[in-house]
């Protein structure tokens, strides 16, 4: 069962795990079946590649975004947005968080944690890629979700498996990163809700991989592509 | 092949500064470059290195100039003012004849700027790293795989000519992430022996490491031997990339990110049927120059994408001494020039006339 029906779902990991993308993904899964869905960008570490990326694609699409009016500027403030708090009191929405990455990032998640723990309407996912090396091995994976946990004051309830190598991905790229997810699983006691891959490794994967996540790249510049000799 | 990872620039460039036996980093936070501290505040203490947030850049910059005059790969990292900051250290530096690897994240500028990508320390990094008569090698990188590979080259260039290098690198590069190899080879080992102030056991002379000479005629030999190393460098390293300029009418010369917008353009531009191509420097200091003037007499002009407000152009204008035109296609503040803007360039470049 990828899609829970919690009203508030929190994507956290270790920076450079992906989380940014899995959120709007998975948004526009949740748009699907609710009509008012939120997205809130509360990463306070990343300067530039964010959900803000997204914005006009996720408006588009009748989902809004929440995120620092200083996302995406010249100034280097990393704010909450005042509008974050909506999220909390207005339980008619259903939720998407992109929580900054590792424990730095989650630190300002924590804020918001007793509420969310108050109404205890929420999964918290743990966003993992066994291609980020310092999150390659089951130890280190577990050692950030220590950290993040501490952080932010917040348990997690999952497991996202987002191992990826970006453009290099292919079907054995995911194949070889299954005995990891499920050693974090075991180690953590944590489900593994979703196994993330490119959408088009989706259809051979589908039978292959329980709880298979198909997910589009949205965020892309005209320079990203390019592949230099 | 190699197993690859996925890395963020900032971050592959200082594991590749640790593979290549750098045990010694100095810096000072700075957005767009500081994940390149936060990766090694967690690395260095586990390998047994040195991880130090300095007090300022030029506390920073100094801490270098010790680590190196002990004979140890050392390195520090900024973004632009954060650089400008370490000019006086980097001036004494090279000066004093010390190896070290500097990182530049460019952002945008000039003053305090803008945290969002630029190129317009192409002026700084080339021709004014400091004060006084020195050149720094410069490197600049067009993917994660060659933050990668010219961090390693960096420093194995500034120990082979006893210089400061400098890693050119922006805010994009810095950012995005790609996946990598880290296999690099063998680190190449210098003999410092007979400069680097490691003790004596008093069992030799001291050596003495400074940039102060008391005799004109001192500081001007030491001046004059440096040139002649500058132009051994000149002679043998220079370093560039060409793409699809085997029957170019038009030469794009970009590095970076530029090169990387400029490189989906010229596929775009071919399709439409114009023959374009480009010379990618990746040092900038040396400059390409050859490679650059022999294509002024097979090119009609030039196009130089830069993310400032003209600076790389006028080496490219002295390199083919100015026989072709060279048209600017630029973007500042932070922003990129995209796909369009640079098309828009090669179009107008198509549309002048001229001789082969």
């Amino acid at each position: 069962m990828i899609m829970n029906n919690k009203r508030i779902t929190l994507f956290a990991g270790h920076y450079g795990s992906g989380k940014t993308n899995i959120s709007v993904n998975y948004a526009l899964r949740l748009k699907e079946k609710h009509e008012n869905v939120v997205v809130a960008d509360l990463d306070i570490v990343n300067p530039y590649f964010r959900s803000k990326d997204s914005e006009s694609f996720l408006e588009e699409r009748g989902i809004h975004l929440i995120s620092s009016e200083y996302a995406n500027s010249n100034v280097d403030v990393p704010a909450m947005p005042s509008e974050a708090y909506a999220i909390i009191d207005n339980k008619q929405t259903v939720a998407v968080i992109d929580v900054g990455g590792d424990d730095r990032g989650a630190l300002a998640m924590g804020r918001y944690a007793p509420a969310i723990l108050e109404e205890n309407n929420y999964e918290m996912l743990f966003v993992i890629n066994k291609y980020r090396p310092l999150t390659r091995d089951c130890a280190s994976t577990i050692a950030v979700m220590h950290e993040i946990e501490t952080a932010c004051s917040m348990k997690f309830t999952g497991i996202v498996n987002n191992s990826n190598l970006g453009d290099e991905t292919d079907e054995e790229t995911v194949m070889n990163s299954l005995s990891y997810a499920e050693e974090v699983s075991q180690a953590s006691g944590l489900p593994i809700k979703m196994t993330a891959v490119k959408e088009d490794l989706y259809d051979t994967l589908k039978n292959k991989v329980v709880n298979c996540f198909p997910i589009k790249l949205y965020v892309r510049q005209s320079w990203a592509k390019a592949t230099l000799d | 092949m190699a197993e690859k990872v996925l890395m963020k620039g900032n971050e592959a460039l200082a594991e590749a500064a640790i593979m290549a036996g750098c045990r010694h980093y100095f810096g000072y936070p700075i957005t767009p470059q500081t994940e390149i501290a936060a990766y090694m505040a967690k690395r260095m203490p586990v390998i047994g290195g040195t991880f130090l947030q300095a007090e300022s850049e030029v506390a920073a910059i100094n801490m270098i100039y010790g680590a190196a005059a002990a004979g140890k790969r050392a390195m520090t990292s900024s973004s632009s003012p954060g650089i400008a900051l370490k000019s006086e250290g980097i001036s004494y530096l090279a000066g004093s004849d010390l190896p070290a690897l500097i990182i530049n994240v460019q952002r945008g500028g000039p003053g305090l700027g803008g945290i969002q990508p630029s190129q317009s320390d192409y002026f700084q990094s080339t021709k004014s790293a400091g004060h006084g008569d020195f050149k720094l090698i410069v490197l600049a990188p067009a993917s994660v795989q060659e933050m990668v590979d010219l961090t390693f080259k960096g420093f194995d260039l500034a120990d082979k000519y006893r210089m400061p290098a400098m890693l050119l690198s922006d805010g994009t590069m810095g950012q995005m992430m790609e996946p990598v190899s880290l296999e690099m080879g063998e680190v190449k080992e210098y003999d410092k022996s007979s400069w680097a102030a490691c003790g004596t056991k008093c069992e030799r002379e001291h050596n003495v490491v400074n940039s102060l000479f008391i005799q004109p005629e001192e500081l001007e030999r030491y001046n004059f031997e440096r040139y002649e190393r500058y132009a051994q460098i000149e002679a043998n390293e220079v370093m560039y990339d060409e793409y699809r300029m085997e029957d170019a009418e038009i030469c794009i010369v970009a590095y970076g990110v530029a090169a990387r917008v400029s490189q989906n353009a010229i596929d775009k531009a071919r399709e439409a049927g114009i023959k374009v191509g480009m010379i990618r420097p990746i040092t900038l200091w040396p400059f390409p120059k050859a490679v650059l003037n022999a294509a002024a007499d097979k090119v009609k002009a030039f196009i130089s994408v830069e993310l400032s407000m003209g600076q790389m152009i006028e080496d490219v204008e002295l390199a083919i001494r100015c026989k072709k035109p060279v048209l600017l296609c630029n973007r500042v503040g932070g922003m990129i020039p995209t796909t369009e803007d640079v098309l828009g360039s090669i179009n107008k470049a198509n549309s002048l006339g001229g001789d082969k």
